[in-house]
């Protein structure tokens, strides 16, 4: 075994989003030595893809606007299986994590009295999303961005060295996450993209801030990177999973041509007055309007269309339900026949406001749409059809601490984080998710890796043998070709365990089809609208992929070469897409992004529930995830678990007519 | 290359493009030949990935969000900055053979994958916005007006089309060093620009160091930087050229000279 070159530094995050560089620059400015480690270049990170807005209740444009308000229409976005305790946390400090970003050098779009500007988005109450036309996401990244270059400075400052206190080691990706033997965190084991050698940095810390899972989805806004990597890091870590059957399909993504097929077009859209309208011209989001939702919105295109000059005097369109009830209303009209000629239906701007209006605030979709699809949307409607677009689920953390459950040393933020968010996002609050929480895993984070140091425990020592485990897992695809199948892959322990359906005379298999496969699979029979046959036909299929994908072979060398790094990538997004096809086929009801045709209604004695996924294999993820020796069974284990009640200050909130939808009358007696 | 799409490309049938890819790593390689099936409203970006999945499955390239907004997949087509994603395949003849290389002016790495360093060096050279001294956060107070030059700057994808393309580094590595290119001459512009940027307060003169520090002087506004840029940002007429008027001012007018030394704030 040759040897796999060590750092030591005290805070590890994992991703480079907005989620991952707030938690950075946090725990740098505790004084931590801080590594950040992205799969991509530093700065491309899939933040930049956000366009709406970060939603904070600073009331600039309504002066009605306060946390309790936000706090409320989070809670009612997701059904109310949100976090409360994360749900409060968030609406009460992201007004602070935007204005902290204006003194690292953001210019938000303003409002005439030289505020910052907010805009209107779905489920919100009132204009909450502090924007930059719609290149927010662009925004927020390259601030953090330039505010860790800031951070450089200041370090090179002080001892001529930019990367002593904090570094970005880019286009490197973790595998592994490394634990000592009493539990603890000790490190995590990389592989850097361009030369294709392994890495071990070893910290008593390690922040998980690698976004979602879009990947597995055929049709998703998802980039390359969204394949799952911090949800199966955490299972395999021993951590748990809440939620994984909320899976948000985002309701306007493109549907034409075939190659942009998924790719975002924002609810700003929406926000900023555009329509949605079916083959016959008709609005008909009017018809979807939800009981729980009937009170808020406007009964007629009159008072939709007056909303936008008089909030106070009218209820919003129902353009602006929350993005589950968009993207259900829009896979029912397209069902029905009344779709448009691609398949999906019409959103309209251009009858709505002026073009110069159209290319001043929504100038990237006016570029995206006349470049790749030759649509002026000024002049004409767009095609649109729902696209994967988040997923809910994620980490089970400490609402607080955002400590993973369960393994000391391991904290999550950002899109990998569950809990928050319930069982569908609002838009907008991803953004501010990403500010607020990875602020609070930086923080956290960097206090206990001052007590790791400080106390008399110490540090964990960095495990040999996990250390040649993880170089022979990774370093397996290689040997695919020749046959070495299972004995491969993990030492000689996993070895033995795998022999079982080994088969080495077979073929190697492309990583490239096998990921086409599962992403067919995901999108065909875990997608918008599920059903439980189709649920157990996926797990039979995943359980299939799985098998092959230990035969997935590569060509070529170690330096930058894509087909190995998504073979290994396979194994992410193939635990993850059992989580979410476990999950989902476990929950009898539907609620936010979870749609069930059998179970159709969403059902309050599940409102408490969560469903908790762990790795079935008792070792922990000792053995390598693909060596769990039988396939049928899964590698995931599902638990129900019971949330903690909602702190009355908080219940009450909400007037008792509308609880009534949501809870069990023994919790409303409570 | 043209830019008008060619008749019967919106038919919908597919067809075989052939072309030309760079293929190698820092040792040396060479141009190899593929015939790929194309699509309708297929991007370049489609046909490499094709050509992943089904002829080189270890041909590298970068790409993130294949829609025109991380700035990842810059490459050159047919000798022409660009992006892979925001290429289509419908602005080319069917029997043209279309020829992808990596970045010129950046050192290959494998394939289309460059070593894009420079662009973080000359980033952290830059010295960073610097925040008011009175204002709490949330007291910042701007007009729209005032920040739509600087909004504008911010588009930046760093794609770094704009610093492969510059005649400047393009074939001269010689001036590499002391030249921080268009992207972040751009940067100094944008910072230069924002109203609430304290950088004069603790003596920071930015249109001094554009010239002094960043190598304003090599640029002679030739313009293939603005030509390239995918998010059409006037990078010439709205950054370099108003910082170097206003560099000229500051270095030849004895008055701001002057007037510089005696209230300049000591700290």
């Amino acid at each position: 075994m040759t040897q796999v070159e060590r750092q030591q530094w005290d805070v590890v995050v994992v991703g480079a989003g907005g989620a991952g560089l707030r938690a950075a620059i946090e725990a740098r400015e505790q004084g931590l030595r801080t590594a950040v480690i992205c799969k991509s270049l530093f700065g491309k990170a899939h933040t930049v893809m956000a366009e709406g807005g970060i939603a904070a209740s600073m009331g600039n444009v309504n002066a009605g606007d306060n946390w309790q308000v936000h706090f409320r229409d989070t809670m009612r976005g997701g059904k109310f299986l949100n976090s409360w305790r994360m749900a409060e946390l968030h609406a009460k400090e992201s007004p602070d994590r935007v204005w902290e970003l204006e003194t690292w050098g953001a210019l938000f779009d303003r409002t005439g009295d030289g505020k910052i500007s907010q805009r209107n988005f779905g489920g919100h109450e009132y204009p909450r999303l502090a924007h930059v036309g719609d290149r927010t996401g662009l925004e927020l990244i390259r601030t953090l961005q330039q505010k860790v270059v800031a951070l450089q400075q200041e370090d090179f400052k002080a001892d001529g060295d930019y990367e002593s206190r904090i570094k970005v080691f880019q286009e490197c990706t973790v595998t592994r996450i490394l634990k000592a033997p009493d539990g603890r965190v000790s490190g995590v084991f990389c592989y850097e993209r361009e030369s294709g050698r392994f890495f071990v940095i070893e910290a008593p810390s390690v922040v998980l801030a690698t976004g979602g899972i879009g990947k597995s989805f055929k049709v998703t806004s998802n980039s390359w990177e969204y394949t799952g990597d911090g949800h199966a890091l955490a299972l395999l870590a021993g951590a748990s999973l809440i939620n994984m059957e909320f899976v948000q399909f985002h309701p306007t993504g493109m549907v034409w041509p075939p190659s942009v097929k998924g790719i975002l077009v924002t609810e700003s859209v929406r926000g900023d007055g555009g329509v949605l309208r079916n083959s016959e011209g008709k609005r008909f989001m009017f018809d979807y309007i939800p009981d729980v939702f009937k009170e808020k919105y406007a009964q007629s295109e009159d008072e939709g269309d007056r909303w936008y000059e008089d909030p106070d005097n009218n209820r919003r369109p129902p353009e602006l339900l929350p993005r589950d009830e968009v993207a259900r209303a829009i896979n029912s009209e397209v069902k029905a026949g009344r779709g448009s000629p691609h398949g999906g239906v019409f959103l309209d701007v251009s009858s709505r406001l002026p073009a110069e209006e159209i290319k001043r605030r929504l100038p990237s979709m006016h570029h995206q749409f006349k470049e790749l699809a030759d649509v002026d949307i000024t002049a004409e409607p767009m095609e649109v059809g729902p696209t994967c677009h988040y997923v809910m689920g994620g980490v089970d953390v400490d609402p607080d601490t955002a400590a993973a459950v369960g393994v000391p040393g391991l904290f999550a933020a950002g899109e990998v984080a569950g809990g928050m968010h319930g069982s569908n996002r609002l838009g907008g609050n991803s953004l501010s998710d990403l500010l607020v929480f990875g602020r609070r895993a930086g923080l956290h984070a960097a206090e206990y890796a001052r007590d790791a140091g400080g106390s008399g425990a110490g540090r964990a020592e960095v495990d040999e043998e996990q250390i040649a485990a993880a170089s022979a897992e990774a370093l397996r695809p290689f040997s695919a070709e020749a046959g070495a199948d299972a004995g491969a892959a993990g030492g000689e322990a996993a070895g033995e365990a795998g022999e079982a359906d080994g088969g080495g005379a077979r073929p190697p298999e492309n990583p490239y089809t096998l990921h086409q496969e599962l992403q067919q699979a995901m999108n065909n029979l875990v997608g918008i609208i599920r059903r439980d046959a189709e649920m157990s036909e996926a797990l039979t299929r995943l359980g299939d992929l799985r098998v092959r994908a230990r035969r997935a072979g590569v060509e070529g060398h170690r330096q930058f070469n894509p087909g190995w790094h998504l073979a290994l990538d396979m194994r992410n997004m193939l635990l993850v897409s059992e989580c979410v096809a476990r999950a989902a086929r476990e929950r009898t009801e539907s609620r936010g992004g979870h749609t069930r045709d059998d179970f159709p209604a969403m059902d309050r004695d599940w409102r408490k529930q969560n469903l908790v996924c762990r790795l079935a294999d008792p070792a922990g993820g000792a053995l390598p995830a693909a060596d769990v020796p039988d396939p049928e069974r899964g590698q995931i284990r599902l638990e129900k678990r019971e949330m903690p009640p909602i702190r009355p200050d908080l219940l009450d909130l909400f007037e008792k007519d509308e609880l009534v939808k949501y809870l069990t009358d023994e919790e409303l007696t409570a | 290359m043209t830019t008008a799409p060619t008749t019967g490309t919106s038919t919908g049938t597919g067809y075989t493009a052939r072309f030309k890819v760079w293929r190698g790593d820092a040792e040396g390689g060479g141009l190899e030949d593929f015939a790929v099936e194309v699509n309708e409203g297929e991007v370049v970006l489609d046909i490499i990935h094709r050509l992943q999945a089904t002829q080189a499955p270890d041909l590298a390239v970068r790409w993130n969000c294949k829609a025109g907004k991380c700035g990842s997949c810059s490459a050159e087509i047919n000798g022409r900055p660009r992006l892979l994603c925001m290429t289509r395949m419908s602005v080319f003849e069917r029997d043209e053979t279309i020829t992808v290389t990596p970045l010129r002016a950046f050192p290959v790495v494998r394939d289309l994958v460059t070593n894009v360093g420079f662009n973080y060096e000359k980033a952290r050279e830059v010295p960073s916005f610097v925040p008011p001294e009175k204002l709490a956060p949330g007291e910042y107070r701007m007009q729209q007006e005032d920040v739509d030059r600087s909004q504008e700057f911010r588009k930046c994808i760093e794609c770094f089309l704009c610093q492969d393309t510059c005649h400047v580094v393009r074939d001269h590595e010689e001036n590499k060093q002391a030249f921080a290119g268009p992207r972040f001459l751009m940067r100094v512009a944008e910072l230069d620009m924002h109203p609430l940027d304290a950088a004069a307060d603790e003596g920071l003169d930015r249109k001094t160091t554009a010239q002094e520090e960043h190598g304003l002087g090599y640029c002679n506004i030739t313009k293939c930087c603005t030509e390239v840029c995918p998010e059409n940002i006037k990078i010439t007429d709205n950054a370099l050229i108003p910082l170097k008027e206003r560099t000229v001012d500051r270095k030849y007018d004895p008055l701001v000279w002057l007037g510089n030394k005696i209230f300049r704030r000591r700290e």
